[in-house]
Parts: C-alpha cells; sequence; structure tokens
C-alpha cells in the first residue's frame, strides 16, 4: 500500500519528461496509474467484506512513534475507491477538457500530487502521517484552485482556501497530539481501542474542539463554508474531484475515522449535528439563489457535507448506514455532475444557466448523464441517491438530540437540493435554444466517459443497492460504528415516515423549481444579510492581521541596522547575564599566563577595534576590519586549529574582494550617531563584551557533561577513517548541520541575486497584488449581488 | 565597469587560476586527513576566479567556467543530498557514511566514500555562492 501512494507521486516526477513522449495523449495515458490502483484496491473487497482489516507495516521515525503503516478497513477502501476510480475518469476528462492547455504537464503533476496524498490520507495509520498527507492535499489544492495563476479571482480563491484550510489544520494537529497523549500512541489502531479512555481524559473537550476545527475548515463545514464556492475558480476537472469527491471529503473521513474513540459523547452528539445541520440547510439554501451552474454544485456539495456531518453526529447504526451510503451517492453523482458542468461551460463558453437552454438536441449524452446523476441528486428512485436519502430521513427521525431542529431543516434543504438538481438537468437542455457565446457542440468521448460511467453506477447500484450495501456500504459502515453492523439496502421500503418526507420535499422542490426566477427575487431581500455572513468576517481578520503585522513591522522592523543590533544584544545580556548571575554567580579565573607572542595578538586586535570604531575614513576602517580578521586568524592557528585559521583568512581575503566591489557604491563617509547615542553604544559594547568574558570564564571552570570533544577525538580515526578531526565532524559525525548550512549558502546566494539582479516593480510579468494577503471579495453571481465592490487588497511592500 | 586591468593582474590571474584551482582540489581531496577540506577548497576556487573577473570581467569568466555559478550552487547541493542516501540501502540511518576503498596501482589508496561525495558537495556550492554574489556584485556595477 505504500508502494500504491508512491506510485502517484513517482509518476508525478515522470510526468514532464512523459508529456514530451505523449504531448496529446498524457492525460489518458496517465489515468492508467488510477485505474490500475483502482483494480488493485478492487482485489480487497473479498477481504474487507468477511471483516479483516489489512495492515502493512513500515518504520519511519521509530523514536517518535510515527510509521508510515497503512491500514485499510472498510471506511479506507470506500475512500480509497472513490479517489482511484474518480480519479481515473478525472484524467480522462482533463485531458480533454484543458486539451492544448501550455502548462498541461504541470496540471497533471499537481493532480497526480493529489491523488497520491489523499490515498495516502485515507489508509495512514500514524496520525503524524495522516496530517502530513492532510497538508500535502492542502497545498496541491491551493496549487491546483490557483492553476490559472494569471487570473487574479483564481489568486485570490486559491489562497483564501490555503489559509481557512491550512489554519485549521493548525488546530488539528494541536488536537491530534491530545489525542494521542490520551490514548497513549499515535497509532490509529491503538486509538480505535481506548474509547472510555480518551472520553474520560479531562483535554477532551479542547481536543474535540481542535479536531473539529481542522475538520470543519477542510470539509467547508459553516461557517467556514465561504472557501468551498469561491475554490470554484479551479479548472472544473479539479472541482469535480477535489471539491466534490474527494479532499472536501477528507474532514468527513477524519471525523468517521475517529467516531469510535472520539465520537458517542454527548458533547459531539450535540455539536456534530447542530453544525451539520446548519451547514446543510445553508448550502442548499446558498445554491437555490445561485445561477453559476458550478456555483450550485458548489454549494449543493456544502449541503452534503453538512449532512455527513450531521448523520456521524446522530450516531445511530441507522445514521452509520445512512453516512456510508449518502457519501457514495454523493461522490458518484456529483463527480458526474461536475464534469457536466464543465462540459457545458466549455461547449457554450458561459456559466450562468439562465442564459443556456435547448442544448438537448446538440450534446444528447450530455444531457442524458445530467439527467441521471440530477435525478440522483435529487433523491428519485430508481437511483441510488434516493436509498441514500431514504436513509438520511430515516436517520435524522431517529436522533434523539436535536431532533426537530436536524429534521426541519433536513427537509427544506432536501426541497432545495430537488430544486436545484432540477436546474442543473432542465434548464440547461429544454426549451428554446439560446444564444450562447460559443456555438455549442457535444463533448469528446474523454469527457463523456466520466459523467456517463458514474451516472451508470448510480442508476445500477439504485436498481440492486444490494450489490452496493454488501460490496462497500456494510464494510464502511462497520468502521465508522467500530463494530460490524448488518447492511440491507433496499430501494423499497414501503409507505412510511422517510418516503413521506421525501414525497413532501419533492413537492416543495417542484414547486420552487417552477418558481425560480419569482423565488430568486424574493430572496434578494436577504442580500445584506449574506454579504455580513462568515466570509465577511474572514476579510476583517485577514485586514486585522495586515494591520498588526504594520505595527510591529514599523516597532521592530525598521530597517535601522543600529537599532536591530542594539535590541538583540541588550536582549542577549540582559537574558544570560541574569542567568549566569543567578545560576552559577561569578568565576574568577586569572591564573593564566600569558605568553609574550599571544599579547601581542591580543593587542593586534584591541588596537584595530580601536582604529575601526575611531577612524574618519571608510578605506582606513575596512583595513583594521582587515587586521582584526587575520589576528583572529592568527589565534586560531596558535591553538592549533589550522582549519579554522585558513578558512578566516580565505574568508577575510574574499571579504576584501567584496568590499572592493561595492566600493565606489557606497555614498561618502558621514557620522550618522549623536555623541549622546555613541555613549549608549558605548555602554551596550561594552556590557557584551563583559558579559562574554564572563561566559568564558564559567565555561572554563563549570562542565555539566562530559566534554563530546574526546569522543570524537579517539572515533574520528577507527570510525569515520579521518585524522582531520573538524573535518570528519563536518562530514561525518555532525554531517546534517553541514548538509543544513549549504542549503543555508545556497539560499544566501538565491538573496543576494535576487536583491542585485530582480526588479520586481519594472520587470516584465511583474504582479502589484504579489504577496498581499488581504484579498477583495470575489465577484460572485453577478446578477443577484450586483453592488459587489472591488476593494482594494493590502498592498505589495 | 571598474578599470581594465594591468598587464601584472592580467598574467597573474592567467597563471594562477590553473594553480589555485589545482591547490584547491589538493586541499579538498586530502581534507579528510590533513588540513583542507570542501568549504576551505571552494573559498580557493573561488578566490581564484574572482581573481581572473578582476582581471578579465564577468563575461569572460562566466565563458570561461562554461556553467553559471548558480546551477553549480544546485548541483552542490545534489551532491550534498545524494551522499545521504546509500546507508538508506543498507538499512541505516540517514547520512551513515559508506566506505569504498580502492586499491590503486602502485600502493596508494584511494578512500572512495560519501563523506567524500559530501564534500565535493560542498566544495561546489561554496564556489557556486561566492562567485555568484561576486558576479551580481560586479555585473549590478556595470548597470
Amino acid at each position: 500500500m505504500q508502494f500504491a501512494v508512491l506510485s502517484g507521486f513517482l509518476l508525478a516526477a515522470l510526468t514532464p519528461f512523459l508529456n514530451n513522449l505523449f504531448r496529446q495523449r498524457l492525460g489518458l495515458v496517465l489515468a492508467l496509474l488510477p485505474a490500475a490502483l483502482a483494480v488493485w484496491f478492487a482485489s480487497f473487497i473479498p477481504d474487507i467484506m468477511a471483516g479483516e482489516v489489512i495492515v502493512q507495516e513500515m518504520a519511519w521515525i521509530p523514536g517518535l512513534d510515527i510509521s508510515l503503516t497503512m491500514m485499510l478497513d472498510g471506511l479506507s477502501l470506500l475512500f480509497a475507491l472513490l479517489i482511484s476510480v474518480i480519479g481515473t475518469f478525472v484524467f480522462l476528462y482533463a485531458s480533454g477538457y484543458l486539451a492544448g492547455h501550455q502548462d498541461l504537464a504541470r496540471f497533471y503533476v499537481v493532480l497526480l500530487s493529489f491523488m497520491a496524498s489523499m490515498l495516502g490520507l485515507v489508509l495512514a495509520d500514524s496520525l503524524i502521517t495522516l496530517f502530513v498527507f492532510w497538508e500535502l492535499t492542502s497545498i496541491t489544492s491551493y496549487m491546483l484552485i490557483g492553476f490559472n495563476h494569471k487570473d487574479p479571482e483564481a489568486r485570490k480563491a486559491a489562497l483564501q482556501g490555503l489559509i481557512v484550510t491550512v489554519g485549521g489544520g493548525l488546530a488539528l494537529l494541536a488536537g491530534m497530539v491530545m489525542l494521542a497523549n490520551a490514548a497513549g500512541s499515535y497509532s490509529l489502531q491503538e486509538i480505535l481501542t481506548q474509547g472510555e479512555v480518551i472520553a474520560n481524559n479531562p483535554l477532551y473537550l479542547p481536543m474535540l474542539l481542535c479536531l473539529l476545527g481542522g475538520a470543519f475548515t477542510k470539509s467547508a463545514q459553516f461557517p467556514f463554508h465561504f472557501w468551498l464556492p469561491n475554490a470554484m475558480a479551479a479548472p472544473t476537472p479539479v472541482s469535480s474531484y477535489l471539491h466534490s469527491a474527494t479532499m472536501v471529503k477528507a474532514g468527513i473521513y477524519l471525523l468517521a475515522r475517529l467516531h469510535p474513540s472520539v465520537g458517542g459523547t454527548e458533547t459531539w452528539q450535540i455539536l456534530l449535528p447542530l453544525f451539520g445541520a446548519t451547514t446543510m440547510f445553508v448550502g442548499a439554501f446558498l445554491a437555490v439563489r445561485s445561477t453559476g451552474v458550478k456555483k450550485l454544485l458548489a454549494y449543493s456539495t456544502v449541503m452534503a457535507l453538512g449532512t455527513l456531518t450531521m448523520l456521524l453526529g446522530i450516531g445511530t447504526e441507522t445514521a452509520m448506514i445512512a453516512f456510508a451510503a449518502f457519501l457514495l451517492g454523493h461522490s458518484l453523482y456529483k463527480g458526474a455532475l461536475f464534469m457536466v458542468a464543465g462540459a457545458l461551460d466549455h461547449s457554450t463558453g458561459t456559466k450562468d444557466v439562465t442564459k443556456m437552454g435547448g442544448l438537448r438536441k446538440v450534446m444528447p449524452v450530455t444531457a442524458l448523464a445530467a439527467l441521471v446523476a440530477g435525478m440522483s441528486l435529487a433523491g428519485l428512485p430508481p437511483l441510488f441517491g434516493f436509498v441514500a436519502k431514504e436513509l438520511m430521513f430515516e436517520a435524522a427521525l431517529g436522533g434523539s438530540v436535536l431532533l426537530t431542529y436536524t429534521l426541519v431543516l433536513a427537509l427544506t434543504s432536501a426541497a432545495f437540493v430537488i430544486a436545484v438538481a432540477a436546474i442543473i438537468a432542465f434548464k440547461p437542455f429544454y426549451g428554446a435554444l439560446k444564444e450562447t457565446p460559443k456555438k455549442p457542440h457535444e463533448a469528446g468521448w474523454a469527457m463523456l466517459a466520466g459523467p456517463v460511467v458514474l451516472a451508470a453506477i448510480s442508476l445500477a447500484f439504485g436498481i440492486l443497492p444490494g450489490m452496493a450495501g454488501n460490496l462497500l456500504v456494510e464494510a464502511a459502515a462497520s468502521s465508522v460504528a467500530g463494530r460490524p453492523l448488518d447492511v440491507h439496502l433496499y430501494l423499497w421500503h414501503g409507505i412510511n415516515a422517510p418516503l413521506l418526507m421525501s414525497l413532501a420535499s419533492l413537492a416543495l422542490g417542484a414547486l420552487i423549481f417552477w418558481r425560480w426566477d419569482a423565488f430568486r427575487k424574493r430572496l434578494e431581500v436577504l442580500n445584506p444579510l449574506i454579504a455580513r455572513g462568515p466570509e465577511a468576517g474572514y476579510f476583517k481578520m485577514m485586514d486585522f492581521l495586515v494591520w498588526s503585522a504594520e505595527g510591529q513591522t514599523r516597532l521592530l522592523q525598521n530597517g535601522s541596522m543600529r537599532n536591530y543590533l542594539s535590541v538583540i544584544l541588550v536582549t542577549l545580556v540582559g537574558l544570560v547575564g541574569y542567568t549566569l548571575f543567578y545560576r552559577y554567580q561569578l568565576h574568577w579565573n586569572w591564573d593564566v599566563s600569558f605568553q609574550i607572542h599571544e599579547l601581542i595578538v591580543v593587542g593586534l586586535l584591541v588596537g584595530a577595534t580601536a582604529v575601526v570604531c575611531t577612524t574618519r575614513s571608510r578605506l582606513g576602517a575596512v583595513a583594521s576590519m582587515g587586521v582584526f580578521g587575520f589576528a583572529v586568524a592568527l589565534i586560531f592557528i596558535l591553538f592549533s586549529a589550522p582549519d579554522l585559521g585558513i578558512t578566516q583568512v580565505l574568508v577575510e581575503t574574499l571579504t576584501v574582494i567584496l568590499l572592493v566591489l561595492v566600493l565606489f557604491k557606497l555614498p561618502s563617509f558621514v557620522s550618522l550617531s549623536t555623541p549622546a547615542q555613541r555613549a549608549r553604544d558605548v555602554v551596550v559594547a561594552l556590557l557584551t563584551g563583559g558579559l562574554m568574558t564572563l561566559l568564558m570564564m564559567v565555561a572554563i571552570d563549570v562542565q555539566i557533561f562530559p566534554s563530546i570533544s574526546s569522543y570524537m577525538i579517539e572515533q574520528s580515526q577507527p570510525l569515520a577513517y579521518g585524522r582531520n578531526i573538524v573535518n570528519v565532524i563536518l562530514v561525518d559525525f555532525r554531517a546534517l548541520d553541514t548538509l543544513g548550512e549549504i542549503f543555508v549558502l545556497a539560499l544566501a546566494a538565491i538573496g543576494v541575486y535576487a536583491m542585485l539582479k530582480l526588479h520586481p516593480e519594472t520587470d516584465p510579468g511583474s504582479n502589484e497584488l504579489a504577496g498581499s494577503l488581504v484579498l477583495p471579495p470575489l465577484e460572485t453571481d453577478k446578477a443577484i449581488k450586483p453592488q459587489t465592490k472591488q476593494q482594494d487588497g493590502g498592498s505589495a511592500s | 565597469m571598474m578599470k581594465p586591468g594591468t598587464l601584472i593582474l592580467y598574467a597573474a590571474a592567467r597563471f594562477l587560476l590553473p594553480l589555485q584551482l589545482i591547490f584547491s582540489m589538493f586541499l579538498l581531496l586530502r581534507g579528510h586527513d590533513e588540513p583542507g577540506g570542501g568549504f576551505i577548497a571552494g573559498l580557493v576556487a573561488a578566490a581564484a576566479f574572482s581573481l581572473y573577473l578582476f582581471a578579465f570581467g564577468s563575461e569572460v569568466t562566466r565563458d570561461l567556467m562554461r556553467i553559471d555559478p548558480r546551477t553549480l550552487v544546485g548541483i552542490g547541493l545534489l551532491f550534498g543530498v545524494a551522499s545521504a542516501f546509500p546507508a538508506l540501502l543498507h538499512g541505516q540511518p540517514f547520512l551513515t557514511a559508506q566506505w569504498w576503498p580502492l586499491e590503486l596501482p602502485g600502493g596508494a589508496e584511494l578512500k572512495l566514500s560519501t563523506p567524500l561525495i559530501f564534500d565535493i558537495g560542498v566544495y561546489l556550492a561554496v564556489i557556486g555562492t561566492v562567485v555568484t554574489f561576486v558576479m551580481a556584485l560586479a555585473e549590478s556595477e556595470e548597470i
């Protein structure tokens, strides 16, 4: 399984080369990997159905209890199959949708990395590994949303998504550490058996809140739902993969995964249905007032994510089964519908459903796929969406806490979603053919494969619900519940409460669809309220961040080198001096004998320093600094450290060379400080020097640990086959430090080069918004929000 | 642009460059047993290129080096990182030194090892960094 995850990253690394080889067919070739993975994961179905959990161990950092162990159970398998099956169609689809795009190879590299990260996330056994993959999905998602990086809207949306999800990721990390401490292990296998212990931990509430913070931001739960519709700036293949079927479900996955250990408590049963049901309603409500086809789908995805959270919160057996069924059903129809949306956009050149019509004759296959998937979204028989929705109603009826709240919201949301489904399935395809920016045409087979196959699976699972139930839902629901469940899915439940609810919502939904335009007009009354929603809070927070950063920068980073130095040195003297006197008192070591040549070198040092401080010529100062440097080198050589001595001499030489190069560009020599400032600087300098002297004396006297140098001297020859201890330390004993240092060197080189050679304000391709954190709100649904103002972001300074 | 160098500088730079480069290789290879090593050797080589740059300007130095100093930094890092992996093949911790001593004809022994590869990485990274500094400064002056 480790290789299954790794293969995605490997293929991503090879993609630029494959691009030269296959060109137009690259997407089709790359789709082979998710297809192979899908088959491979499917081969585990019999074992998983028998209740087995497949674990493949692999050590990573054993000292910290972090492993690359992978675990495959019902829940992981369901996710892994969704990721690889939908992934296959997304790659096919992308090869048609983005055909001829100049950055196609980059797109595939990131998409493959995303797929691998997502697989890693759902298979990881260690919380830390899971977290690493979690963050990788955030980062790859950022790059995918901002794929059209020249479009400022896309960049803004990408950054917003990143900040929200990564901010939640921080909370998640804290929650995971608390969880691991409570359970005594980072391994999920252990954690899942520790439910009692964890629930009784005194830190349970903060732990749960942190975990929910991570999951809710990732899965776009209210009040963090706003980033998801904005993320529709991504190319449609990305939306249909990340923002409907996979990544946004990572938060849901985490909640489901941890349900047996963290869930089931009273807090959980209140918080999750509360937020879930609210999200469900807000999503459905915002969906029905949108006209952009992708926006409609995005908000209905928010609704679905809310539903899943609610079901997890209810926590009964029916709710677990409903959860697994709804998850499967939603991924299938939403993936298909997004691909339909992309096909519409691709072929007509507009995203607004009110501007499309009568496309059924031009795009018959797309229309059929949209109809079937739309029926599943609406929850109509005989589609799998119907089975899932009936189960959802049944679970909502069985919930004990917040029963009325969830029930009412579930019913209204279902009605809204039926209207949304009808809008997508009928509006663009029926009625009179409307004028569109591009002349519409049917999509190619690569773009049709996804919607058709996914819609067909929705239909097959609907007609034979037992198949889906036995294959996937039972194992997944059992994993979520933490005990084996017996699942039998039926299309026909008989006439019961859920069916009556379905009928009621259907009637209401049909009414909304029929009077959609009027309904939307009515809803405009609420626009001021929506404008004040959580997204406004996000912008307020970002404004505050920039404001506080500016204040702090003015205070601490005012650009004066002398200020920096004195602040740093005074802090050093204060903190180290305090510790020194408090812990070790004074140590006075004057019984040192000096030799005459040593005194001469010291005299040189002191003299050179005095000249540097008092000279009135720059060249004189440079020369005295040189004397100082060479005197230090002499000291190294006197105390038998030839390597250090040579290095010092060479560095001094190169410093002179660099100084010569800049000497002509420097302003003329002036004295910038007043006598009072100079006096202050003298005091700071004396204090620092005095502290260092005392520190040395203490260091000579106090030996807390035996010196490590004796070990290195002894082991240099036998262990590292080298007589030069300095070099042995550099390249062997402490090679990791050196590796870090050469990276620092490289960064310094890049920094200097950028400072001297690049002129970001004037260079072509420069971007005045680069580096700005606050982004103006996106222009969404112009028809509904006409007064969206384009406020200016923070300046790039 | 700085003033054209004197005849002495021209001649010295031309003759000193190869000598300094050979000396830097010598320092690099003896480093494990005697004073020397990648960092020092890199500084010597960088000083050699800097001297050449003073005499003939950055264009000529670029041609002479044939490779952009920034690329050199990257290659150096690559060597450094590459030396870390052979240990993993033997199941040892990252960066554990591996030794493949070679008997050369004439009784000498060549101590091939990952620390040597690592040191070469340091050497190249140091040259690249310093020459990048110097060239960037010299060229910014030409504007």
